[in-house]
């Protein structure tokens, strides 16, 4: 550039030289007249050779002179400074001399204070807990976070939250990585430029008076669904101060069709609070009621604490399901049927008709069974007052309609079914309101659109067009609050970075309406603002801090007396008391018409696809958080992409193997996605779920998966007929962590009937004769160098401690809780696509899925596999270091430190559950040099570096927590003192853990379950960790489970499946 | 004595062509060692140091990186380097076995391969010591599996067979260069006295260690030789025995055999005459040793690869046979896995190479046919490759729980490692051409001596 300009300078000059009439005052060539004398002169006067470059030289004018003392450019600054070259140097080499010198002085004593006195409660090393609340979809769910010297590091559930009941899902598990997710947009942003929130301020100060002197025409509100009362207050004060304003909503995974079933139903909107702890049958139209609905976690519990028979207790609910795609609810399910969308209509009419509902019709579904349809009626009808039947929130309004209609005639309601007060601040069809916002947009009604949080130009339809309408003109101003800088914030003129909850105050209801104050554990780390605050801006009350606008609200409800107590209380307890809903008394109004609007959705024919929320992305919400992307898909075990699902029987109609990739049209839009074959996917309906193909969510879910929203039907969101479905011979590759879905005949999970346990308590013994009565888990006795937990070697001291763990697989869901529960806890990395693809992942804990009988409708058993610490552990033999080694406590302990890496272990672990560093995974996508992530980390579990084995610890820094609590006051640990995480996270209590010298210990009274039995005992390993094997309470008049391998898709094992068969027939 | 030697075994064919005298085999043998390497020489070498530098970039990659690199995986914990490993070590079993055990057994055949076999046994011990080094997740850290005092009184765990690999791999190479070594002493003599470089004549004179020639010498050289060559014997079954262990001991279907050690330690023989054929094929071509190494010493060595091969093919009958007796319905499946799974080609593969190609030696004319024995020796050794491919990826990748079971993959750098490795073998074993007797000079003069009497 400096060259460039002095290059254009001297060209100036020149020409300015050599013709006069340019020539002006600028040029340097300002003497026209030269002294033609003293040139001569001075020629003549010169000795030798002269050379000389002009005139202007020669006549030593002063414009020369002058120019060349400008000879840079006239831009160039002059150096005024006196100090010479030489002079410069003298003083740099003086001071350089005395830098030196001073180097070797000793530096003054500035003295620090240590704390005179601690601050209160925080001591380093020891970890606070603070309740707050992580809202899905809206809804709350009551945490407790534990603070490590103010460092948010892990999120449990809160025991006194209704949804809660202190367990959580893997998206609570899993949001603290988001809050410290290095991608997360740190500044405001105006058209793509970085900006500062005053000016946001002020560019949003200049449109506010015209909007008010409009009454807010043209302002528009998008949120998400809002619960927040105070949000819910803001809103309204708005829409009171400008009343020609809107406020729309839109959730992607919302519940529109709940809502509008309701309404159907009752002709008034109402919550249905579900009270599956009171329930004796369930019955699931489509509704996967253990996981993303809100209160699934609490659900979880509720449901399974009716089935845990190991308990004594020998009762069990039972559970039918009939859904399309393979779900939590159908995996655990007593019956289970693969049907298609469209059919659970007339299910559902013909349940009610049988039923009693008279404005039911008689409808009868094509692919039930009498015989199954005729049991459902039966169990229903025994137990009146005790039974749910429960509709999908994909399923449209009419189905939940008729489900609330069974509901009152079975008289559950009052009972199993309670109708209260909807938590959301404003029920509304949110795919009406979401399309009347961009009708006004394309109108050009829209002056000022503020989006709180959420990503509509993703995750709306395409076919609504929401994106193309953003970017068209005639809406003026556009402001995005959201915490990546997304595909909506690239496309609004103002991008304004969001709070995480964990940074922000805040509040919300739970699904039953309880409401919980939002606390933040630490200060917003890149200067997010929260909805509230850009409310209040809005209002004109721009300085007004979250927690103001939270306690003014708060402060209005309850009165000045006593506010500061209440709100101590509820912001430590993380629950406001008494602000459950209130119960309403509903009416049953409903006709039996299939509604209008209905219609176009059972329209037409062919193929049907259903889109659901992404069991480890959601929306699309979660696509940068690493930890789920990484997750295992409960049923597929899928991870980093999404596939359309299908049927084994369409893969072998279209000759499809898993990963070719299909050309979807649907409502003439286009996607192009890789399949996926699942064994108990309804025939003629395939999945696709949500979430994935985000073009800006950062590094980690930019380009991973198909984004299903580009073929989401307006009409019909969550599922649609008429689907084509073409081969294009391409394949794409699909990475999962488990590929074989068989237990090959091999005792894994082993399961029976509640009938069978009540005939014979021991009957799993039947098969095994190898096994002891007393511990099945324990096949020979053979000697141990080891304690065993009985404490069986008199010569040596008897451990207070014997830690074990038992996995009741009857109540395993499988919803991978525990699995990120684990990665939170133990600072697990994650690894990416390719190396899972290589078989790398990293997870301590896994779920296996294992299918038993008919590929197209199996059996679904969850097992969580972790190091079960054998007793008799065949990795500690075969260490060459003795890096992996016992405790007295019976831990098979693995000393990082001492690894050198043979991997010998791991050949030699018949669980395969260790886990190696094959490459330095702290560093996968450049996170180790990301500070922010090393704040995540749990100060009391290694970070393991490359090269090293890991595996399950039993969370042993837990176990030495507790151990230290209780040696201060010298007594022993007491029983559920020390949770593992995978334990406290599990919403069904599947995962006890504790001391086995304790009798009275849980642990210890489940482990003389005559149910419990450790997985490949029969190595005599010896595993601490054991399962209790998984009951179905089928009903009487039908099958009671399958049996027999579901064969695998691969030919090859099926010829050695066939020969092993073949084998074993031979000899019998 | 008389210059002719007539040196007639019973087979017929002679061990040492007739006509040598002791000045003959002197000349002959040290003039390799003293005139300009034929091109052949620097087109092989020039392959080795090429294979040898991609062994350097891959390592130094590997390093840097992790083991990462390559595919290993989990379940499959172990794969290409431990293949590798046991690969290189079967083919050093050849060498010790030819010194020491034939020359107990007084099997004069064995003098003419014996040097450059000793040689090869080396070099195959040093390549298969670095791969355990190099397959550790932190390599810098090997020196932990051995018994050193440090201040933490931390011991190797001796229980694990990975700890006597390392004693017994260091012994066996310790005695194999030993032994080689002393074998070398008045060979070194000899070159030392007939060489005209000065800086080569020091360096001869100092390997030679004073060597005169007298009585006193040899006789207590030959006692010392002796007592090395029952020192080896042992070691030849001892290492590979114990490698087998690290397989055995284990719980691993598929691993855990009695078979194992016998079966080794047959397999390494196999793949080290293999190797040794290998070797001998060309070269007594190339140098023109067709006097010294004759049809006689292909012939036996084809007899000892028809043996073994045979016992190799005998513990792959055992394997199944064992698999369907025990009843264990793991090791059944591994069993019909290996036969019918994704990895039944390398399978079928070690059948064909290993127990069926050998048994073309049933035939003399084979036997004695070089080109013959030179295919088969190579296939040969594919097969030992394929059969630790088989014994090790194939157990691991399906175990006890189907949930953990996954295929294996290896990527570009194991195989750069792997051909890396050849590398390695094939400079150090052309730099043993270029400046040590291949054969034993010494010891053929002996035979000079024995067949004329």
């Amino acid at each position: 550039m400096s060259q460039h300009d002095g290059e254009r300078a001297s060209k100036e000059l020149l020409a300015g030289c050599m013709d006069d009439a340019q020539a002006d005052g600028q040029t340097a060539c300002g003497a026209r007249h030269y002294d033609w004398q003293a040139i001569r002169a001075r020629l003549s006067a010169a000795s030798g050779r002269e050379y000389w470059r002009s005139f202007e030289q020669l006549a030593d004018t002063a414009a020369f002179q002058d120019y060349l003392r400008h000879e840079f450019p006239r831009q160039a600054g002059e150096w005024m400074d006196a100090v010479g070259r030489r002079h410069f140097l003298k003083l740099m080499a003086a001071s350089l001399g005395l830098a030196g010198s001073m180097g070797c002085l000793r530096q003054p004593d500035e003295k620090i204070v240590p704390y005179v006195r601690q601050p209160e409660e925080v001591v380093p090393g020891k970890p606070l807990y603070f309740a707050t609340a992580m809202t899905l979809g809206g809804y709350a769910t009551g945490t407790l976070v534990e603070s490590q010297l103010g460092r948010p590091t892990k999120i449990e559930g809160n025991p006194d939250h209704p949804a809660s009941l202190g367990a959580t899902d893997a998206f609570t598990q899993a949001a603290v990585l988001s809050l410290y997710d290095p991608d997360r947009s740190q500044t405001v942003m105006h058209r793509e430029r970085i900006d500062t929130w005053s000016s946001f301020l002020s560019a949003l100060a200049a449109e506010l008076p015209a909007l008010k002197s409009r009454q807010g025409r043209g302002l528009r509100i998008l949120t998400e669904t809002v619960t927040s009362p105070t949000l819910a207050d803001q809103l309204r004060a708005l829409l009171e101060a400008m009343p020609e304003a809107r406020w729309h909503q839109y959730e992607p995974c919302g519940r529109d069709n709940v809502r509008a079933g309701a309404k159907l139903a009752f002709g008034e909107y109402v919550d249905t609070i579900y009270r599956f702890d009171r329930a004796d049958v369930v019955v699931s139209l489509d509704a996967d009621f253990l996981w993303g609905m809100p209160g699934s976690v609490r659900y979880a519990r509720d449901f399974v604490d009716r089935r845990r028979v190991a308990g004594g207790d020998a009762r069990m609910n039972r559970l039918f399901v009939f859904e399309s795609t393979p779900g939590l609810a159908g995996a655990i399910a007593d019956h289970r049927l693969p049907i298609q969308p469209s059919e659970v209509k007339p299910l559902a009419r013909a349940l009610a008709g049988r039923l009693g509902v008279e404005a039911a019709g008689s409808d009868m579904p094509a692919n039930v069974s009498q015989k199954l349809l005729e049991a459902v009626v039966s169990d229903l009808k025994a137990h009146r007052g005790a039974s749910i039947v429960i509709a999908g929130d994909g399923q449209p309004p009419l189905v939940h309609a008729l489900a609330h209609a069974i509901n009152g005639q079975l008289d559950n309601v009052g009972k199993t079914i309670e109708y209260v007060e909807p938590a959301e601040a404003r029920p509304e069809d949110h795919a009406a309101s979401i399309k009347a916002l961009v009708d006004d947009m394309a109108a050009g009604e829209v002056d000022l659109l503020v989006i709180l949080e959420g990503n509509p130009a993703y995750n709306t339809p395409a076919s609504l067009g929401f994106a193309k309408h953003l970017v068209n003109k005639r809406v003026k101003l556009a402001v995005h609050l959201s915490q990546h800088y997304d595909e909506t914030s690239f496309l609004c003129h103002w991008h304004i970075p969001a709070a995480h909850f964990l940074e922000s105050w805040g509040d919300a209801r739970a699904f039953d309406g309880t409401a919980s104050i939002v606390q933040p554990l630490i200060a917003p780390l890149y200067g997010g603002r929260t909805a509230h605050e850009l409310m209040s801006v809005l209002l004109g009350e721009a300085d007004q801090a979250t927690f103001e606008t939270l306690q003014k609200y708060w402060r209005k409800q309850i009165g000045e007396d006593d506010f500061g107590r209440f709100w101590r209380k509820a912001v430590h307890d993380g629950v406001v008391p008494e602000t459950k809903a209130p119960a309403r008394n509903v009416e049953l109004s409903f006709d039996g018409r299939t509604p209008q609007a209905e219609e176009q959705i059972f329209a037409g024919g062919g193929l049907e696809i259903v889109f659901t929320p992404d069991p480890t992305v959601w929306d699309g919400r979660f696509a940068n958080n690493g930890w789920l992307q990484e997750l295992a898909k409960p049923l597929t075990k899928l991870t980093w992409d999404n596939a359309v699902y299908i049927s084994p029987r369409l893969a072998e109609d279209e000759q499809l193997a898993n990963g070719d990739m299909v050309e979807l049209t649907v409502a003439e839009r286009k996607l192009d996605v890789p399949v996926w074959i699942v064994p108990g996917q309804a025939d003629g309906v395939i999945s696709l779920s949500l979430g994935y193909g985000r073009s800006r969510a950062g590094r980690v879910g930019t380009g991973v998966g198909f984004d299903a929203y580009a073929i989401r039907p307006t009409h019909a969101a969550w599922f649609a007929k008429g689907v084509e479905l073409k081969k294009t011979g391409r394949r794409y590759q699909l990475v999962v962590t488990q590929d074989h879905h068989s237990m090959q005949g091999r005792d894994v999970v082993q399961f029976g009937t509640l009938d069978d346990f009540q005939r014979d308590p021991n009957f799993l013994l039947a098969d095994h004769p190898s096994k002891s009565r007393e511990d099945s888990h324990r096949p020979f006795d053979l000697p141990s160098l080891y304690p065993d937990e009985k404490g069986s070697f008199p010569e040596r001291k008897e451990t207070d401690n014997a830690w074990g763990m038992v996995i009741d697989q009857t109540a395993c869901i499988g919803c991978n809780a525990c699995v990120i529960a684990c990665q939170a806890e133990n600072n697990t990395p994650i690894v990416g696509k390719e190396q899972v693809s290589r078989g790398r992942e990293m997870q301590w804990l896994r779920i296996d899925r294992y299918y038993v009988g008919d590929i197209d409708n199996p059996d679904t058993y969850f097992q969580p596999m972790l190091c079960v610490q054998c007793e008799n552990a065949p990795c500690e033999l075969v260490c060459p270091v003795g890096a992996t080694v016992h405790s007295s406590e019976g831990l098979n302990q693995m000393v990082y430190n001492r690894c050198v890496g043979t991997r010998y272990c791991s050949n030699n672990c018949p669980y395969k559950v260790r886990r190696f560093n094959f490459l330095n995974y702290e560093a996968f996508l450049h996170y180790d040099t990301e500070p922010q992530l090393a704040m995540l980390r749990n100060p009391d579990v290694t970070v393991r570096s490359r090269g090293v084995m890991e595996k399950c610890s039993f969370c042993v820094q837990r176990i030495q927590e507790a151990k230290i609590e209780a040696h201060k006051v010298n007594r022993p640990i007491a029983d559920g003192e020390v949770l593992t995480a995978c334990q406290q996270a599990c919403p069904t209590r599947a995962i006890v853990f504790g001391n086995l010298n304790d009798p009275d210990s849980e642990v210890a009274r489940l482990k003389k379950s005559p149910l419990n039995y450790g997985v490949l005992a029969e190595l005599n390993t010896r595993p601490r960790t054991t399962h209790l094997a998984r009951l179905r309470n089928p009903h009487p008049d039908l099958a009671a489970h399958q049996t027999g391998d579901t064969p695998s898709l691969d030919p090859r094992d099926q010829k050695i499946d066939k020969w092993l068969k073949d084998l074993e027939g031979g000899e019998t | 004595m008389s210059d002719h030697a007539t040196t007639v075994s019973r087979g017929g064919l002679p061990v040492l062509k007739p006509g040598h005298t002791f000045g003959s085999v002197t000349d002959k043998i040290s003039s390799i060692v003293q005139t300009r390497q034929p091109k052949s020489w620097w087109f092989g070498f020039a392959v080795g140091f090429t294979l040898l530098m991609l062994f350097l970039y891959t390592t130094t990659y590997l390093l840097a990186t992790g083991i990462g690199i390559w595919g290993t995986n989990i379940p499959t914990g172990w794969a290409f380097p431990i293949i590798n490993f046991v690969w290189w070590i079967g083919i050093g079993h050849a060498g010790t076995f030819i010194s020491a055990i034939l020359l107990l057994l007084k099997q004069e055949w064995r003098t003419s391969i014996n040097r450059f076999a000793e040689a090869m046994t080396l070099f195959a011990v040093s390549c298969a010591g670095l791969f355990p080094l190099l397959h550790l997740g932190r390599p810098w850290v090997f020196y932990w599996l051995m018994p050193y005092p440090n201040t933490m009184d931390l011991w190797p765990q001796f229980r694990s067979p990975l700890v006597w690999d390392v004693f017994a791999v260091s012994t066996y190479a310790t005695v194999s260069l030993l032994f080689w070594y002393v074998g070398l002493i008045p060979d070194m003599a000899t070159l030392r006295d007939r060489t005209q470089n000065r800086f080569a004549q020091i360096v001869y004179g100092m390997l030679a260690m004073g060597w005169r020639n007298s009585a006193r010498h040899w006789h207590r050289y030959q006692m010392a030789y002796l007592l090395l060559a029952g020192l080896a014997t042992p070691l030849v079954l001892s290492v590979h025995s114990i490698v087998g262990m690290d397989f055995a001991v284990a719980i691993v279907p598929g691993w855990h055999s009695t078979i194992f050690p016998p079966y080794f330690v047959a397999g390494a023989i196999f793949s080290g005459f293999a190797m040794v054929v290998t070797l001998t094929v060309p070269l007594r071509w190339l140098y023109g040793l067709q006097d010294f190494v004759t049809l006689k010493h292909l012939d036996n060595m084809a007899k000892v690869m028809l043996a073994t091969g045979s016992m190799v093919g005998y513990g792959y009958a055992c394997e199944v046979f064992y698999a369907y007796y025990s009843g264990n319905p793991f090791e059944r499946y591994i069993a019909i896995d290996r036969m019918l799974g994704g990895y039944a080609w390398s399978y079928w593969g070690i059948v064909i190479c290993n127990a069926l190609a050998p048994q073309l030696f049933w035939v003399r004319a084979i036997r004695r046919n070089v080109i013959w024995l030179f295919v088969i020796s190579l296939i040969t050794q594919t097969g030992m490759w394929l059969e630790r491919f088989v014994i090790i990826v194939t157990s691991l990748h399906r175990d006890f729980l189907p949930s953990a079971w996954h295929m294996y993959y290896p990527t570009i750098w194991d195989f750069t490692e792997f051909l890396g490795s050849i590398g390695l073998f094939l400079t150090l074993f052309f730099l043993f051409i270029r400046f040590l007797p291949m054969i034993s000079i010494f010891e053929l003069r002996e035979l000079v001596s024995d067949k004329s009497e």
